[in-house]
């Protein structure tokens, strides 16, 4: 990465009391990146993001925005702008003096706000709410108050709190088009915190996992959901099966195991392991056979069907095999015969190319 | 939530005694007051009596009332809780907003403290004054031993507001704890953000954001100002009279009740004229309620 | 800005703040010394209260010898004994059908409740002072053998301090589930046993609450009884105010001091009847 918009090294925070928040983290964040904060709730996201904005301070570490050190720069000094969970629009005031006070606060010439407030309330289609105040709008409609007031301020990154989690469906899906073109156009670093996969997964760029304060992973969505690190990446994003495994014997990149429940499988990893290993595999690469399936290489593991669950595109299949391991496999209704074609009780193959097993060492 | 006529007995059985009481001990003594107000000292025998009293005889004591003596106190009266109440207020806020940002486990004892000079005697706290200001009080003593004073600080304004200012802090403190505690920390976070200082966020955030705590604040010290008798009194001396000690004289010393009720009301139409006053600004302003 | 901020504060820290925490040091101790001087010097020899002279009880021994004061003392407790008793009781009243019924006017009667809040006290004293003359019971009343030489007083005091408790029981109402007493009556309890046995043990932190807050405000009450007090009655505060006039003497810090202690334990057990009513009863 050319010289990163936001660099955090090492940077923790522990409250007064012992609560570690946030452990030794680091991420690189590059310029125009749109980058997600992900992790359940408490794992530290929120305090990271703070932390970026300057209203939190790190006990230890280092911040650096646009290659310079935060660590004595105030919010209100710092070139980042922040669209909090609440909004926080004042509600003492229109939403033409809303999105104008960070520009009237920090001495710009009247003409000039007046000329940006208009562009920064056009680009989120608000222009005619313009002399409303806060309390005659909805949700959504003050949400882009929020945005307009932090773009117009034109800073070198964007902090966004949990963006989509107060909004309906439907307008969820709105925002996160929309937030996805905004990012665009105006060419600014994004970095959204969310506990939604979801919303991570169909916005960002890059996204960090996080867990109890520290991170687990930072990749790509795709990257992280086909190659992830580690058990807690793999289980909190999408679904997946994960199985417990002894490493049997070994021969370069190649592994054979004994899987808990499926007996014999071979693997392949580059990853250096012990002998105890987990390996993941997700349920749509899981393929439903009556009849053992041919091909060598095949991972084929014989099982029952102990529950079906149907819903409309996809059925959930849930296959019990020897010693209670429930696999879960994802099957697409691609026909229009009523779904996966199987019942509860039915006795059937459940295999998968090797190359779906995912090798995970923690 | 019941109807009434639902229940009659149970609704009548318990409402009955607040009522009554209210009515007869509150509302008919301020009627006989409101009566007495228009009445004059009765003529016997071509003299004017000093016990008797005339009823009805006009708007008299009013138009007295509206003497530049007496409106020259009324005035003062005002002058002097206005000054009182804006000093209350000054003190108070930032108590009050220190207080919402301390520690959880220090907010109750604080705000315990804060509050409970308010519960002791006002007589008490104000004879504590007393025995601080006078000439041989501590603060001479203690400017004493630099060399400096005695200085006259009572019997005089100075004392009496700093009297009233004592006295009704605390009493200022709780509403503004309510308005601060309940302000969503992030509007400032939000300022603060966009660019402003400390100073220019307190200035356009959030003072606007707790104005109706102000306001209900300035009010629960204000009024009591104005009708404050006893710290003027003891305080203040012959220097510093103020509409409580005027009443008081009439029902007293002077003995004119019916001019003492006059200026009762007076000071009871400036008392609802603060009132819808503040009614008047929450109606007004988008604050944060309390 | 060049200050190096604390590690870990952030900017909206204030509680960390110097000059917030000398200004709060400043005002509480502004707030506390006249009352710990004038308690201190109660125990001083000193007959002007002025320089410390010697610790004694000796003031303490001549405010309880002297048997003005100690009259005074006396029905100042009785008084706020028998008005805090009356007041809680139509208090809680009122509050009760406040928080059941609702009628037309409800808005003004409860504006009306929340006069003697409101009106100033010397306006109400004199009212009272007029009414006593006028109806002829100043002079029965006085004339009456004690306690009874009190009523008008009590009189007054109710009628100032009811409505405190109707707001301190009302707001303690307001966490009543109704379904409990719905269910009281639906197995057979009648309205009166219903009352009795589900409303008012859940009342009871608010009774207590408001009965100590009227014990307060009566006993410290100056304005009113000043006004509504005959020549023979007199109660503590009053005959202070006397003293007082006076000048200054050990002798009322000592009794000042027995009166602050009274009330700071009253009110501090009504504070912490208070919070405990949040860990939710019913």
């Amino acid at each position: 990465m050319t010289e990163p918009i936001v660099s955090i090294r090492g940077v923790s925070k522990k409250f007064p009391g012992g609560v570690i928040a946030v452990d030794n983290v680091s991420i690189d964040i590059a310029q125009n990146e749109f980058f997600a904060l992900l992790g359940p709730s408490g794992c530290g996201k929120t305090t990271l993001l703070r932390m970026i904005s300057g209203l939190e301070t790190p006990t230890e570490g280092q911040i650096m925005i646009g290659g310079e050190d935060m660590a004595l720069t105030p919010p209100n000094k710092r070139p980042t702008n922040m669209v909090f969970q609440s909004y926080a629009v004042f509600p003492h005031m229109t939403v033409e003096d809303n999105v104008a006070y960070g520009l009237r606060v920090t001495g710009v010439a009247e003409d000039e706000t007046k000329r940006r407030t208009a562009e920064a309330l056009e680009m989120v289609k608000l222009p005619h709410l313009a002399k409303r105040k806060p309390d005659q709008m909805s949700g959504g409609q003050r949400q882009r108050v929020a945005l307009a007031r932090a773009l117009v301020k034109r800073p070198k990154v964007l902090l966004l709190d949990e963006p989509l989690s107060a909004l309906d469906a439907k307008l969820r899906d709105d925002m996160r088009m929309e937030l996805t073109r905004l990012q665009e156009t105006v060419g600014i670093t994004f970095i959204i915190v969310t506990h939604d996969q979801d919303e991570a997964l169909s916005m960002a760029s890059r996204i960090a996992v996080l867990d109890k304060g520290a991170v687990q992973q930072i990749a790509t969505p795709s990257e992280l959901y086909e190659h992830p690190q580690t058990r807690f990446v793999a289980d909190f994003i999408g679904k997946v099966n994960l199985i417990d495994a002894k490493v049997m014997s070994r021969k370069g990149k190649d592994l054979i195991c004994e899987a808990k429940g499926l007996g014999k499988m071979s693997v392949s990893t580059d990853k250096t392991c012990g002998d105890a290993i987990a390996i993941a595999v997700r349920p749509e690469k899981l393929k439903l056979t009556k009849e053992k399936p041919a091909g060598a290489k095949l991972m084929t593991v014989k099982g029952k069907v102990r529950d079906v669950a149907y819903y409309g595109d996809t059925s959930h299949v849930v296959v019990s095999t020897a010693d209670d391991i429930d696999l879960q496999v994802n099957v697409q209704n691609d026909t229009r015969t009523g779904g996966a074609g199987v019942e509860r009780g039915q006795n059937i193959w459940v295999s998968w190319a090797p190359d779906d097993s995912i090798v995970l060492t923690e | 939530m019941d109807n009434w006529k639902d229940n009659k007995n149970v609704f009548w059985t318990l409402a009955g005694p607040g009522t009554f009481w209210l009515v007869m001990f509150f509302v008919v003594p301020l009627a006989f007051l409101f009566i007495m107000s228009f009445g004059g000292k009765a003529i016997i025998n071509g003299e004017m009596s000093i016990t008797e009293y005339d009823y009805f005889t006009g708007f008299g004591n009013y138009l007295r009332s509206l003497d530049p003596l007496y409106l020259g106190i009324m005035w003062k009266t005002i002058w002097v809780s206005a000054i009182a109440t804006v000093l209350c207020l000054v003190t108070a806020y930032p108590i009050a907003f220190g207080i919402c940002f301390a520690p959880e486990r220090w907010k109750p004892i604080l705000l315990m403290l804060v509050v409970l000079p308010f519960w002791i005697n006002l007589l008490i706290r104000t004879y504590a004054l007393i025995a601080v200001f006078r000439t041989q009080g501590y603060v001479n003593l203690a400017l004493g031993t630099v060399g400096l004073g005695p200085y006259e600080m009572l019997y005089n304004n100075f004392a009496v507001i700093f009297g009233l200012v004592y006295v009704y802090m605390p009493f200022m403190v709780l509403p503004l704890y309510a308005t601060i505690e309940r302000l969503d920390k992030s509007f400032l976070e939000a300022s603060l953000d966009l660019g402003a200082s400390q100073y220019t966020t307190f200035l356009k955030v959030t003072v606007p954001l707790t104005m109706p705590g102000i306001v209900t604040g300035v009010i629960l010290v204000f009024i009591p100002c104005l009708g404050s008798f006893l710290t003027p009194d003891l305080l203040g001396g012959a220097n510093a009279v103020m509409i409580g000690n005027v009443i008081e004289r009439q029902f007293k010393a002077a003995n004119d009740w019916p001019f003492g009720a006059a200026i009762s009301f007076m000071l009871m139409f400036a008392t609802f004229a603060a009132l819808m006053l503040r009614a008047f600004i929450a109606s007004r302003s988008r604050g944060v309620d309390v | 800005m060049a200050t190096q901020p604390k590690p870990g504060s952030g900017p909206l820290d204030y509680g960390s703040r110097l000059w917030l925490k000398i200004l709060f040091i400043v005002i509480y101790i502004m707030l506390y010394v006249p009352i710990i001087t004038l308690i201190a010097f109660s125990f001083n020899t000193d007959k002007r209260g002025v320089v410390w002279r010697g610790f004694t009880l000796d003031n303490y021994t001549k405010a309880w010898n002297n048997s003005a004061l100690i009259e005074a003392m006396t029905n100042s407790l009785t008084i706020a004994f028998i008005a805090t008793i009356i007041s809680t009781i139509i208090g809680a009243m009122v509050a009760v059908m406040l928080w059941r019924f609702r009628f037309f006017g409800k808005g003004t009667y409860e504006a009306f409740m929340g006069l003697p809040i409101v009106i100033p006290e010397i306006c109400m004293g004199v009212a009272l002072l007029l009414f006593f003359n006028v109806s002829g019971m100043m002079n029965f009343v006085v004339a009456m053998p004690w306690p009874l030489n009190l009523a008008n007083i009590v009189i007054a005091h109710v009628a100032f301090c009811f409505p405190f408790v109707t707001i301190v029981v009302r707001s303690r109402l307001v966490g009543f589930n109704r379904q409990l007493e719905e269910a009281s009556k639906d197995l057979g309890a009648s309205e009166w046993q219903t009352f009795w046995k589900v409303i008012v043990p859940f009342m009871m932190p608010g009774l207590v609450a408001g009965a100590l807050l009227a014990f307060t405000l009566s006993l410290d009450d100056f304005v009113i009884t000043f006004f509504t007090s005959g020549p023979e009655t007199v109660t503590f505060p009053v005959k202070v105010y006397s003293l007082v006039r006076r000048g200054v003497s050990p002798e009322i810090n000592a009794a000042s001091t027995v009166l602050i202690v009274i009330t700071v334990v009253a009110t501090i057990i009504a504070m912490k009847l208070q919070a405990p009513e949040k860990s939710g009863k019913g």
